[in-house]
């Protein structure tokens, strides 16, 4: 059998000639529907990646409430990886991969040992997660179990290299909770993933950062996620892929495709090689195919304007790349091999997500979100950083302020009419 | 899981909230949010989280009891996930006549007559879209809630007020809100 062409290398190809990679999120019950979205995101007028977007039963193990959904009406938001035969989804993959055209899977679990065998079986080399960032938003799984469950699933994920494959992990650590997280701790989580998929024996990743409410600083946090990438992963082939806004999203048309339009200028400009895209309709319900295709072409296009896709531009330094490296490295103190020491450093709140619920993070830090959209932190907690870096923050949030922070972007960008791309954040670019 | 809050009005607490996710939904910010209306209408709140299973959200709104239990949802499952939670939430005697409502996104399509309806035959006291109109709804909710259990009033009687047209109109109407 011949090896498939390598995931992390079809998108450094496709960087090599200055194309930016788009990326839908999208899975369907139904085996049928699944290959016809896939079918159409290859067929886009873009350099595109397919995706199976996994069902949130599957995710969570319950596999009672997949058969009631599949015996049910039907309705599943994505595909069931694990009920399905091996079979059905690698005649798909089979059928749709090639040198030019490849899928990952996308999942969101905290146990994922099942959805790994699943895809392992099914010859599909791409998937992304991580031990603290598909656990600490998603689950109310014990962390130690997570660092644990991952680190067995980096191995079985590895199996596909004794069938020709170079099994690729991308990080979700630069999106936790989706928005009002402080950049240098996106940064710091998605290095610590990486680094942790790296351990276990992996060679081929990406690091995440997901589109925050200011580009100027997303811009100098994703310069310094690539400057201790390179630092931590010689001899790793790896890249970095930004995920359109992943909060609260504008309801209007024109305002979802010009943030839209605004995270792939941002890929390009921070150098990224591949942009997970949303849709229009991201604020009501999950977006169809033709919907997604729209938003495909549509980021492809933006980020066409802009330049060729290349080496990053110069950012700015706010103290990003300082506050990130000293995250990572206070948790590098505890010892070297992360599968160890990541729960010892959530639970002494080196790292600590603001807002986040799970039981082990320990919920002492706070964000706050200034008048630009610029996130600082109001209260670091137990983060080995200064205690504020906010200078007007209030110390408790309303309902109507977290309300109005949740919402920040999605007003921004509802309230510019007719915008043409380009147009939206020239003030940001200038600060 | 949970997250213990300081109740605004002094050291009673007689406004007891248990909020939660559905046991598929994984999303958090409603959660934050929902916690922090909450507190605002005087509910000490105890969070459970996203994900949670079934069994544990028994358990803990038998152990406590509550007030009132509140399940936020954004995530498409909704409709099915909280039929079968508040299903089995009644099947507890003490928990016969407590109010429970669930709110979010409540399908994978927008709302539907469909789905409130079958959630309120599920044993949903009221359900609410996401919507700003259905926040100032849930709003009225907790505070007639909060009314009754302070003149002692049987706490089922508080959320029979709409039907379930009225909700299912509210549901439908979109704007910023619950989720």
């Amino acid at each position: 059998m011949t090896s498939p062409v390598p995931f992390g290398e079809v998108i450094t190809r496709a960087a090599a000639r200055g194309r930016l990679i788009v990326q839908p999120r999208m899975g369907m019950g139904d085996p049928v529907d699944m290959r016809a979205g896939l079918l159409a995101v290859k067929a886009a007028k873009a350099s595109t990646v397919g995706t199976i977007t996994v069902d949130s039963y599957t995710r969570c193990n319950d596999d009672e409430a997949v058969r009631r959904a599949i015996a049910g009406d039907g309705q599943l938001n994505g595909y069931p990886i694990v009920a399905r035969t091996s079979d059905v989804t690698s005649a798909i993959v089979k059928e749709l991969r090639d040198a030019s055209f490849v899928i990952q899977v996308r999942h969101g679990s905290a146990d994922p040992q099942r959805i790994f065998e699943a895809l392992v079986a099914a010859g599909l080399d791409a998937t992304e997660g991580g031990p603290i960032s598909y656990c600490l938003p998603y689950s109310q799984l014990p962390l130690a179990d997570s660092v644990k469950n991952w680190a067995v699933c980096c191995k079985t994920f590895g199996r596909l290299r004794d069938k020709g494959y170079e099994p690729h992990l991308e990080t979700f650590g630069g999106c936790m909770l989706g928005q009002l997280c402080p950049p240098s701790l996106l940064v710091a989580i998605s290095v610590l993933e990486a680094l942790f998929f790296c351990q276990q024996g992996l060679r081929s990743v990406s690091l995440s950062y997901a589109q925050q409410a200011n580009t100027a600083q997303d811009l100098e946090a994703i310069a310094a996620l690539r400057a201790i990438a390179a630092e931590l992963l010689p001899n790793v082939d790896w890249h970095v892929v930004v995920y359109a806004y992943m909060g609260v999203y504008p309801r209007t048309v024109s305002g979802a495709m010009g943030l839209l339009g605004e995270a792939a200028r941002l890929a390009v400009r921070s150098g990224a090689a591949r942009l997970i895209v949303k849709t229009a309709v991201e604020a009501y319900r999950i977006p169809t195919v033709a919907e997604n295709i729209t938003a495909l072409e549509y980021a492809s296009a933006a980020a066409g304007q802009v330049r060729r896709a290349g080496p990053a531009e110069p950012a700015s330094d706010t103290g990003i790349l300082t506050e990130a490296r000293t995250l990572v490295d206070a948790v590098l103190e505890l010892g070297p091999q992360l599968d160890r020491t990541l729960t010892a450093a959530v639970g002494r709140g080196l790292l600590d997500i603001p807002y986040c619920l799970h039981p082990d993070n320990r919920g002492r830090t706070r964000s706050y979100l200034d008048r630009d959209g610029r996130l600082y932190w109001s209260d670091t907690g137990a983060l080995p950083l200064a205690r504020r870096t906010a200078v007007a923050a209030p110390d408790r949030n309303s309902s109507a302020d977290l309300q109005r922070m949740l919402n920040y972007v999605a007003r921004k960008y509802d309230s510019i009419q007719n915008a043409a791309p380009g147009q939206i954040n020239d003030h940001e670019r200038n600060q | 899981m949970q997250v213990e809050s300081r109740t605004p009005y002094g050291a009673d607490r007689t406004l007891e909230a248990i909020l939660s996710s559905t046991s598929s939904d994984s999303h958090m910010w409603n959660l934050i949010f929902i916690q922090l209306v909450l507190e605002e209408h005087g509910y000490h709140v105890t969070n459970l989280g996203a994900c949670v299973p079934v069994e544990a959200l028994v358990d803990r709104c038998a152990a406590l009891p509550p007030t009132v239990v509140v399940l936020s949802t954004v995530n498409g499952h909704g409709h099915l996930d909280g039929a079968l939670a508040v299903n089995r939430l009644r099947q507890i005697p003490s928990l016969a006549t407590t109010p429970i409502v669930i709110g979010g996104k409540l399908g994978i399509q927008a709302s539907s007559l469909d789905h409130v309806q079958h959630l309120r035959a599920a044993g949903f006291d009221a359900v609410f879209g996401d919507t700003a109109s259905d926040l100032s709804e849930f709003s009225a909710f907790l505070r007639r809630v909060a009314a009754d259990s302070f003149a002692g009033a049987p706490s089922c009687d508080v959320a029979v007020a709409r039907t379930p047209l009225e909700i299912a109109r509210a549901a439908a109407a979109r704007g910023a809100g619950l989720a």
